[in-house]
């Protein structure tokens, strides 16, 4: 009997070490190309971390999050004239009053100082005053908003989109394979290739413009990627069009799970293809919906390629987004520790999201 | 007869998505075929989709005089290759132990693999930069000396990208589906765990290889950001960034830029059709899995 435990116990050793043995390469790897970039992006905020500097980086505390994330409000007010009415420029729009003054280092609001302006929002024309919104690093704010745009645009279009692919594609059509094929080699083509594609097809006189003349013969040309409101919008349409069908193919793998029984089934009790959708699709489908709700949208907040190939962040940082911000100062101007400032925010919105994930699938299994 | 009019827009909607997904695509490959003038001229036109006019390989020719592709291709595919390779070692040793054995801290490990799996590059990317630029490296000149920095190199496209939370993951789930009573047979009869592993457990994980491989080699044959931030020497750039020497005179040279997107497209295209099976059982498996 105790012979038998001995031996047991080698066993166990011998397992333990090989297993060991086994798992320290990946490990190691892993802990040094993932765990300690992760550690530095929530440590390196907090220093003056210089890329090429050749000094050891001192601690700053708070200093990069207060001027990443520092806002403010502010009221600018305009002259009235004699009726009441506010004064106006030479160009028509309100005179109000100047807002530098406010926030060189000598003004008078502490909290103005070194910030810039990010949104006008509030004008009140009755007493002649806006309502200004000041940021530490407005094109941070910009970036984030559009980032968010950007998501909240392509997040439930990829995912219904890829979804109607998915359906239309597992139906027994002739040719289906051709079809499948067809709308998934966008996705093996790098985004980079798409971006320079779709670029030459976006510019003044691309495939789009030309396309359109040929219809319209009065219409104009639009610059798609050089005017502010239309660069953003140009982006999401390439971007759906590079991914959708990755997407596409986790939803057929998700449709196939679903046994075909149970659809006969619903068929015996005289259901139509509504109902079998509603009551056996939909319900068969909730965790590839949660998985690809999580993967589309954590792409979507890492925005980049196509910025750094087609807009750069332009025009006016219509286009630039979180993670192009943490490349530009991080990489291009050589500021780490501002960079991995950046990229902890970017972290957070992923743990998040991550979070959002946990509880959504705990949910659904209860 | 009966017409099915639910199939007939199915046909229909197929074909109107084909147009939308592969006219772009096509558009690159006939463009790639033109000089540049009969390019722009047929642009708007249903002709910009046919392999007409004064067809050539006269851009093809170019890139190749413009830019040292051969060199491109060959550091793509060395990377590429040695990347998918350790992976397969590195990261089916993980999952083994993972799936099928006990040893202390297992659950660490596997929560640490779990909370990385969703982490994108993104996040890490700045701050790795940092740690290459400041790593310490052996080099050989003449004898061994330490150097500061990990950059412009092929290791520094490489060491990032071997163990991959995902190929774990998968080489985890594909290990955990053997059947137990493998390892117990091949235990009673005096082999050891690495042999287990080695002789038993890899053989039969061809499904698991197949996958891994496709999943590793796309990222890493279209791979840009890193590069671009850690590759500035010419001698060791991948092909993607080869598409930075057309930014100059940017206008003019559209057939050439449309053939250089060419060139980078059809290999994930051939390996695509090729290895279709691994595509969409890597993309199924992550999807329903993770």
């Amino acid at each position: 009997m105790q012979l038998k435990s001995k031996k047991q116990n080698a066993a166990k050793r011998a397992e333990n070490r090989t297993a060991r043995w086994l798992a320290a390469p990946g490990l190691i790897l892993i802990g040094i190309f993932t765990i300690i970039p992760i550690t530095l992006a929530l440590t390196l905020g907090f220093t003056n971390a210089q890329l090429l500097a050749p000094t050891n980086p001192d601690f700053t505390g708070l200093n990069n999050f207060k001027t990443l994330l520092g806002v403010s409000a502010v009221t600018l007010n305009a002259e009235k004239n004699a009726d009441g009415s506010c004064v106006k420029d030479e160009t028509g729009a309100i005179a109000y009053e100047p807002l530098r003054p406010l926030t060189r280092d000598d003004s008078p609001r502490k909290d103005l100082r070194g910030k810039s302006e990010f949104k006008r929002v509030f004008a009140n024309e009755e007493d002649c005053s806006i309502k200004v919104i000041v940021a530490g690093d407005p094109v941070f704010w910009r970036s984030l908003t559009n980032t968010f745009f950007f998501a909240l645009i392509v997040v439930p279009v990829q995912a219904g989109l890829a979804l109607i692919l998915a359906l239309l594609v597992n139906q027994r059509l002739k040719g289906r394979n051709f079809f499948r094929t067809v709308y998934f080699i966008p996705t093996l083509s790098s985004m980079v290739v798409i971006s320079m594609l779709w670029r030459f097809m976006y510019q003044q006189d691309g495939l789009f413009n030309k396309s359109i003349a040929n219809f319209f013969p009065g219409y104009v040309p639009i610059d798609w990627l050089g005017n502010p409101k239309t660069a953003m919008p140009a982006i999401i349409v390439l971007s759906i069009w590079q991914a959708v069908g990755y997407h596409m193919i986790i939803w057929l793998g998700g449709l196939q799970t679903i046994p075909a029984e149970l659809y006969e089934a619903v068929r015996m009790d005289g259901a139509n293809k509504w109902d079998e959708f509603r009551h056996i699709t939909i319900p068969g489908l909730r965790h590839t919906f949660v998985f690809i709700l999580i993967t589309i949208t954590i792409a979507a907040l890492g925005l980049f390629v196509q910025i750094n190939v087609l807009t750069q962040g332009g025009p006016l940082d219509s286009t630039s987004t979180l993670v192009f911000q943490s490349f530009t100062r991080g990489y291009q101007r050589q500021e780490i520790a501002y960079g991995s400032a950046i990229s902890f925010v970017f972290f957070i919105l992923v743990l998040v999201i991550a979070l959002i994930q946990r509880s959504m699938t705990k949910k659904l299994d209860t | 007869m009966k017409i099915n009019i639910g199939r007939i827009v199915s046909y229909f909607a197929a074909i109107i998505f084909t147009v939308i997904f592969a006219f772009p695509l096509v558009f690159m490959v006939m463009s790639s075929l033109k000089p540049d003038f009969n390019l722009l001229q047929d642009v708007g036109t249903v002709r910009s989709f046919l392999p007409v006019g004064p067809i050539s390989f006269d851009n093809y020719v170019g890139v190749y005089d413009r830019i040292p592709l051969l060199r491109f291709i060959f550091n793509s595919l060395l990377v590429s290759t040695i990347t998918v390779v350790l992976g397969l070692f590195v990261n089916s040793m993980l999952g083994f132990a993972l799936a099928r054995m006990e040893f202390r801290g297992k659950n660490i490990v596997f929560a640490v693999i779990i909370s990385t799996l969703i982490l994108p590059f993104e996040v890490l990317a700045i701050p790795l930069l940092y740690l290459m630029v400041k790593a310490p490296w052996v080099s050989f000149d003449g004898g061994f000396q330490i150097t500061q920095g990990i950059f412009n190199n092929y290791q520094v496209q490489i060491l990032p990208f071997i163990a991959n939370a995902v190929s774990v993951f998968l080489f985890m789930q594909y290990f955990k589906s053997l059947p137990k009573e493998l390892d117990e047979a091949a235990l009673v009869d005096g082999a050891s765990w690495f042999m287990i592993y080695r002789k038993i457990a890899m053989p039969l994980a061809g499904p698991a290889i197949g996958t891994v491989s496709v999943l590793t080699f796309l990222p890493m044959w279209n791979s840009y950001i890193w590069p671009v931030m850690t590759v500035q020497d010419e001698q060791f750039r991948p092909i993607m960034i080869g598409l930075q020497y057309f930014y100059v005179n940017f206008s003019t040279a559209w057939g050439q830029i449309m053939a250089y997107l060419t060139i980078l497209t059809i290999p994930v295209v051939i390996l695509f059709l090729s290895m279709q099976r691994f595509f969409v059982n890597s993309i199924a498996t992550t999807g329903i899995k993770g």
